[in-house]
């Protein structure tokens, strides 16, 4: 298996539990292209942990296929096709009576890696994901916090740098003000390492804030809309989705974009105007101008020096 | 007071040559030259032999007791029943089964093995057994996920985790099988409980042996507990931390 | 073998001697009964009572510690030196002292275990202390404390019988001479131990049982 990025395809991917009526999955078809983070999202029921499952064979398929740089999922070993493929639990699942440097080793000793590669890969990961390289590859599971955990966790699963991964609602856990930063840095790793990420969560707003593409399943496993989250919101496919994303969806459109996409008016008289940097999004700058009862605000740049005004309505064009 | 069967009683107990000491001539319960004079033929022997029974008894049950268990976990079925035959085993009076054995093995060690084992098999099974299944779901499944075979997950997930609930096991069964041993004198003289039911055999209860088979039992286990309690901390560094 | 015949014998020895055999029986079940009722009449109440209010763990852990490495033939021979009762009273002093810790120490984790979250609705509810206990914690408990009664109780047999080796009474007794009833005798005698011992470790184990599915209808 490639080491960088792969292309994950589902190609008609169906899972039925005998005796239940209706299918887990139904006939999942959809492409991810290496390198995206493709957020399966849906109401609980909707199949998306199921269909998760089902690219390392965790749960088997019924039929359908699914394929992975072009080779059937079928076709690997099960062993080797695991250890290729990075996996995050909700709960992470880490070995409580191992260290977090045992955890993150595991695949790397498993794979036969010498020593002392693995050694300095794990403080190599510590680092990527926020931790102290040197205190915490000692630590075992039980010192360290819900955040701290996750952390380990995402090490342990890109530890043999696996071309894919698979993330099971991995913030589901966290208390949002942890959850919020976990995810920024999530993204941030994801702008280094670029790998190819199916990511499952049942919250919408996570889904938009980290997706490049999401798919949206409804009851009975079935694709309803397959987009990149500015169409999704935009362009929703049916009542199902636009109900799904919230009655807010075009506030949540506004969030994606940021004022400095915008082309802004030349500066005036800028006595008294709210402020707000280019970074920020468009909601955001609605927010502060419903706030601040004003139509105009300045945008600045990151030394703070006035690079233009919005107005209310380019907002809202 | 009985016709205890077994051979090899031993002489007279009290000395009978020199001038006893006036501890012993009222069967005082600490005779300190008693004891000097009896701690290398009597005392330390049979402790001696009571350190090696235990160290059979239990190395042969916790064999057994962790054969059963790998059955007892991997085929769910045969939990019901193997527990329910350990615990019938459990249940049998030590010296019942010493006696059935008698005729068959003689008097043997193996007469008395045969017992001191069957009940070591209660605990360390059940024990054994739980430490396996209580391993949580989603470490499992972050190790099968992650790729690891299942023999993998097993020597390396399941089993480690395993081990408190292993070890509290085998230090119940340790201490057990150290009281329970004093029995089987009864039938083979080798032990603690040697110099114990020698003492109880006198007319006048000898109180000096008997004090001092008791004390040596009980220390006896206290210090087999705390040295498995030892081991223990060592084999599970991760449970010390928080 | 020698073996084969000695079974035999040894079969054929129960029916020929039953009144014997049905008396020295008795008398081991005296003994064992009136043990037995004692320690359950001290130690379950503790038990229970300390279950409840959550203290006492060290406690609990100790004296099953202390009852598990305290040989049971060094209690007898103990209570018989040191106490001035008849010889049966003795021996019943050190079987009580027996079958204290599992009692003891299953009663209170019994209680002790049962689910907080239980308890502390019912506390919510308005029952008093005693109500929980009795109507909450007792009936989630009684398997658990069923299981200690068990193990007493066979304990108490086990070591009603050797009382009878070193003192004379009971079945311990014919196991103890030999020279008068023989090798069939002793073994005989072993068997009616055994039977003892499994039927009511079997009877304490159907009430287990069916208390268990009373109790917990997995949903």
């Amino acid at each position: 298996m490639p080491t960088e990025a792969a292309e994950l395809v589902f190609d008609e991917a169906t899972k039925v539990y005998p005796g239940r009526a209706g299918a887990a999955v139904d006939r999942l078809s959809l492409a991810v292209p290496a390198g995206e983070i493709c957020v399966l999202v849906g109401p609980s029921g909707g199949g998306k942990t199921t269909a998760l499952k089902l690219v390392n064979r965790l749960i088997p398929l019924t039929s359908g296929d699914i394929r992975i740089d072009g080779t059937s999922i079928l076709r690997h070993d099960l062993t080797e096709l695991r250890r290729s493929i990075g996996y995050v639990i909700q709960q992470v699942g880490l070995f409580p009576h191992m260290t977090v440097e045992g955890n993150i080793g595991t695949v790397p000793r498993l794979l036969g890696w010498p020593k002392r590669r693995t050694r300095e890969r794990v403080g190599e990961l510590l680092e990527l994901v926020g931790l102290d390289p040197e205190q915490d590859r000692r630590r075992f599971p039980a010192e360290l916090s819900g955040g701290q955990r996750q952390r380990v966790g995402l090490a342990r699963a890109l530890a043999a740098n696996p071309a894919l991964m698979l993330m099971d609602e991995p913030f589901g856990a966290i208390d949002p003000i942890v959850r919020t930063r976990l995810q920024d840095e999530f993204l941030r790793l994801q702008q280094e390492l670029r790998k190819t990420v199916v990511f499952v969560t049942h919250d919408v707003d996570e889904a938009i804030k980290v997706g490049d593409r999401i798919a949206i399943l409804r009851e009975g496993g079935r694709l309803a809309q397959y987009d990149t989250p500015q169409r999704i919101l935009e362009q929703p496919v049916d009542d199902f989705v636009a109900d799904f994303v919230g009655r807010d969806r075009a506030l949540k459109a506004l969030a994606l974009r940021t004022l400095g996409e915008l082309r802004l008016a030349p500066v005036g008289n800028v006595d008294g105007l709210p402020r707000l940097g280019a970074e920020a999004s468009l909601r955001d700058a609605l927010a502060l101008l419903v706030a601040e009862r004003c139509d105009v605000l300045l945008v600045v740049g990151a030394d703070g020096e006035p690079l233009g005004v919005v107005r209310r309505e380019d907002l809202l064009a | 007071m009985t016709g205890r069967r077994l051979a090899g009683g031993g002489g007279p107990v009290i000395p009978n040559f020199g001038k006893p000491s006036s501890c012993l001539k009222h069967n005082g319960w600490f005779c300190t030259d008693w004891l000097h004079a009896h701690w290398g033929d009597i005392l330390q022997p049979a402790l001696v032999q009571h350190v090696l029974l235990t160290l059979l008894a239990v190395g042969i049950g916790f064999g057994i007791a962790f054969l059963l268990a790998l059955l007892g976990f991997r085929f769910r079925l045969l939990n019901a029943p193997l527990g329910a035959f350990t615990d019938v085993l459990y249940m049998l009076p030590s010296i019942a089964l010493f006696e059935i054995l008698l005729p068959i093995t003689g008097i043997t060690w193996t007469t008395i093995l045969i017992p001191l084992v069957a009940y070591t098999l209660f605990v360390l099974y059940r024990n054994t057994v739980a430490g396996l299944r209580a391993v949580p779901g989603e470490v499992l499944e972050s190790a099968r996920g992650m790729g690891l075979t299942r023999r993998q997950t097993f020597l390396r997930v399941e089993l480690p985790l395993a081990v408190p609930s292993i070890m509290a096991g085998l230090r119940i069964a340790t201490v057990s099988t150290i009281s329970i041993a004093t029995i089987a004198a009864f039938l083979v003289a080798d032990g603690l409980g040697k110099p114990i039911f020698d003492a109880l055999e006198q007319p006048d209860i000898f109180k000096t042996e008997l004090l001092a088979g008791g004390v040596l039992v009980v220390l006896l286990a206290l210090v087999a507990d705390a040295l498995l309690s030892l081991l223990q901390r060592a084999l599970t560094p991760w449970t010390r931390v928080r | 073998m020698i073996a084969g015949s000695l079974f035999l014998d040894a079969f054929r020895f129960i029916p020929h001697h039953a009144s014997l055999l049905l008396h020295e029986t008795g008398g081991t079940a005296k003994l064992a009964f009136a043990a037995l009722g004692i320690a359950v009449a001290l130690a379950l109440p503790l038990g229970l009572w300390l279950g409840h209010r959550h203290r006492g763990l060290l406690l609990a852990l100790g004296v099953s510690n202390l009852g598990r490495a305290l040989p049971s033939i060094v209690l007898i021979g103990f209570a018989i030196a040191l106490l001035r009762l008849t010889f049966f009273w003795e021996c019943a002093v050190a079987l009580v002292i027996l079958a204290i810790p599992p009692i003891l120490t299953n009663a209170y984790f019994a209680i002790e275990g049962v689910d907080p979250d239980a308890v502390e609705a019912a506390r919510g509810m308005g029952l008093t202390e005693a109500q929980i206990l009795r109507r909450v914690e007792l009936p989630l408990g009684l398997p658990l404390i069923l299981a200690g009664l068990r193990i007493a109780a066979v304990f108490v047999i086990a070591t009603a019988t050797i009382a009878g080796i070193v003192g004379g009474g009971g079945l311990g007794d014919v196991i103890a001479n030999e020279q008068t009833y023989g090798s069939a005798g002793v073994l005989g005698a072993s068997y009616c131990v055994a039977a003892m011992a499994l039927l009511v470790a079997a009877a304490l184990g159907l009430l287990q049982h069916v208390t268990y599915r009373r109790m917990a209808p997995r949903a």
